[in-house]
């Protein structure tokens, strides 16, 4: 472990200080777009936990979202809950459902672990979009009731920004604990992890459970800036997406995602506005990135700017095609 | 609840048809996966594209010489589709991480899709399958329609040919060989890029043909390669990673199970394949049949 030079963290805080001066001069569509890539970005980064960091092949991380998303929507709209108690009891339920799936899923290996999964989190799709007297089906859950102190345009950005901050942080400390670094052991070898006493099971669960919880976060501050919810949210070509995007941004970096949930975002909504053909840029631009950027936009710049940096990337890249 | 047994019988038919086209699908998509190891996402993308050009081609030959000309042309050119895309781009990529691989299919399968909203447009399309398959069949008290029959049929003669292919031409066992070690294949003189591309367009031509022939059932549309592809990849899994013959048994599971369900709790049918999948990968991890993996 090495202790955080002072170069990074003085960006971090340029950044973020940018970042809350921002809403006043901007237009509102901006900071919406701004907010809904803080979003996304928690998203992505929650499952690089467990793809880039545990090496597990997390194929419907989408589902967890959704899990978040519905729980809290549900609470506050039908059962009528008090507002905090669904900020605390939405991420709960997604990481019980991760726990639920989790279980399941260590019990295999690489594509299997993946397909397993995409199967178990389509049935909570199909439940979902199916369950009309539940869930509307289809139609979604419109007009959650959130009160607009924090739904408010500006409010809901410095609101999202403000818990994407805190769990980065958070996620930033347990990447960086004693049990991130056994997660990362265990994605490059997880045999000789197993052979010194490690229970490697119980350490993915264990990833699976806290990505998943974070994943429901994501979900609560999808619906209060969007104040809706509907079953794309589970569908298994959100989960693509966003394994694309810390592909994209570099699941080898630890801030790569948020730079590959930046970019797809940003692609839909400003090349969204001129042609109805984005994903067709999208596609475009990945096959390029393939061709000359294998390791993610953010894996290119820390290896052509970072010092001493790769040592964590490199002996990732050749065990995890085998796994 | 009470259910006749012709009507059991009867969805017991139609899901066995069903079954077929998803194993026309998904023998292609394990083809492709046994031999280059790649879980192929755009196949979906190209049984798409099968379909529309299917209805291209039914609309510039109208009559029934056009819908049996669909069969044939509609999967030669998601073939040609297919060999541009191996030959231009994925060929330069076999050594490269699987990820990357993965990645590589994605991109084209997004690409392909908004190829086909540009082509085709974003209406709901659909063809008339010739008279020939108009009423239905009697089995045993229950009935079919003509069609799905006609399924019936077709599904297992392509599983032969398929076999008989694999097994016992030159080119079959060397695309199984290249599926087991590639650098020996290499080693004995035979060029592996050009088995890969083979083996890649093979593959693709099926997805061509399975959306052909799932044509004349559906409304051809966008988003109906979504749909199939993660169906395809459940199956393929369940049934032996590469092996035809386990995508067979994949995809009679799954179509049988949709089938029963829409009998039973229509409300709740799609949860009933999903749920099979599920029971198999638990007490069967690595699929029923063995996989080439």
């Amino acid at each position: 472990m090495k202790g955080l030079s002072l170069k990074p963290l003085l960006l971090c805080a340029v950044l973020l200080v940018i970042l809350l001066l921002l809403p006043p001069i901007l237009p509102r569509f901006y900071t919406y777009i701004l907010a809904s890539i803080f979003v996304t970005a928690l998203l992505a980064m929650s499952l690089n936990m467990v793809v880039g960091h545990g090496g597990m092949f997390q194929f419907h991380h989408g589902a967890f979202y959704g899990v978040g998303a519905y729980a809290f929507a549900l609470l506050l709209f039908k059962a009528h809950m008090p507002l905090w108690f669904g900020f605390i009891a939405a991420p709960v339920i997604a990481a019980f459902a991760g726990l639920l799936i989790g279980w399941f899923c260590v019990r295999l290996t690489s594509l299997y672990f993946g397909m397993l999964q995409i199967s178990l989190g389509s049935l909570l799709w199909a439940i979902v979009f199916r369950w009309y007297a539940l869930t509307n089906g289809d139609d979604g859950i419109h007009g959650v009731p959130i009160p607009s102190s924090i739904s408010s345009s500006s409010n809901a950005y410095y609101f999202i920004l403000f818990f994407f901050v805190l769990c980065l942080g958070v996620m930033y400390l347990i990447h960086r604990s004693p049990f991130g670094m056994t997660l990362q052991a265990i994605r490059d070898n997880p045999a000789r992890c197993s052979a010194v006493g490690i229970n490697v099971r119980r350490h993915q669960l264990m990833a699976i459970v806290i990505a998943t919880f974070f994943a429901g976060v994501a979900g609560v501050l999808f619906v209060v800036l969007e104040k809706s919810v509907f079953p794309d949210l589970l569908f298994w070509v959100l989960s693509l997406e966003i394994f694309i995007m810390c592909l994209l941004g570099g699941w080898f970096t630890f801030a790569g995602p948020i730079l590959g949930a930046a970019i797809t975002v940003a692609l839909r909504t400003f090349v969204g506005i001129y042609t109805e053909y984005w994903t067709l840029i999208l596609g475009v631009l990945l096959i390029l990135l393939i061709f000359f950027l294998p390791e993610g936009v953010m894996g290119f710049f820390v290896q052509k700017f970072g010092k001493g940096r790769d040592k964590e990337a490199a002996p990732a890249r050749g065990q995890h095609a085998e796994s | 609840m009470a259910f006749d047994l012709s009507a059991i019988g009867s969805q017991f038919l139609v899901g066995l048809s069903r079954s077929m086209i998803l194993f026309i699908v998904t023998a292609g998509l394990s083809f492709v996966l046994g031999v280059l190891r790649v879980p192929n996402v755009a196949h979906g993308s190209l049984y798409m594209i099968g379909a529309f050009s299917a209805f291209s081609i039914t609309k510039l030959v109208p009559g029934p010489a056009g819908f049996w000309l669909a069969l044939v042309m509609a999967p030669l050119v998601v073939a040609a589709v297919s060999f541009i895309a191996e030959r231009a781009l994925f060929c330069h990529l076999y050594q490269r991480e699987h990820l990357m691989l993965l990645l590589f299919t994605f991109a084209l399968s997004l690409i392909l899709g908004d190829l086909v909203k540009l082509t085709w447009g974003a209406e709901y399309k659909s063809i008339m399958a010739p008279k020939l398959f108009d009423g239905s069949v009697h089995i045993f008290g229950a009935s079919i329609p003509r069609y799905n029959f006609f399924l019936l049929i077709i599904g297992p003669l392509v599983a032969v040919g398929l076999w008989l292919f694999t097994n016992k031409t030159r080119l079959g066992k060397i695309a199984r060989a290249a599926a087991v070690d590639r650098e020996m294949v290499g080693a004995v003189g035979i060029n592996v890029s050009w088995v890969f591309a083979f083996a890649f367009v093979l593959g693709c031509f099926m997805a061509g043909l399975g959306g052909a022939l799932m044509a004349p059932t559906i409304s051809i549309t966008l988003g109906m390669d979504h749909n199939i592809i993660i169906e395809g990849f459940l199956i393929v899994t369940i049934g032996g990673l590469g092996n035809m013959w386990g995508a067979m048994v994949g995809s009679l599971i799954f179509g049988l199970s949709q089938a029963f369900g829409v009998l039973f709790w229509p409300q709740f049918a799609i949860v009933f394949p999903y749920t099979a999948v599920v029971i198999v990968l638990l007490l069967r991890p690595t699929g029923i049949l063995k996989s080439v993996w």
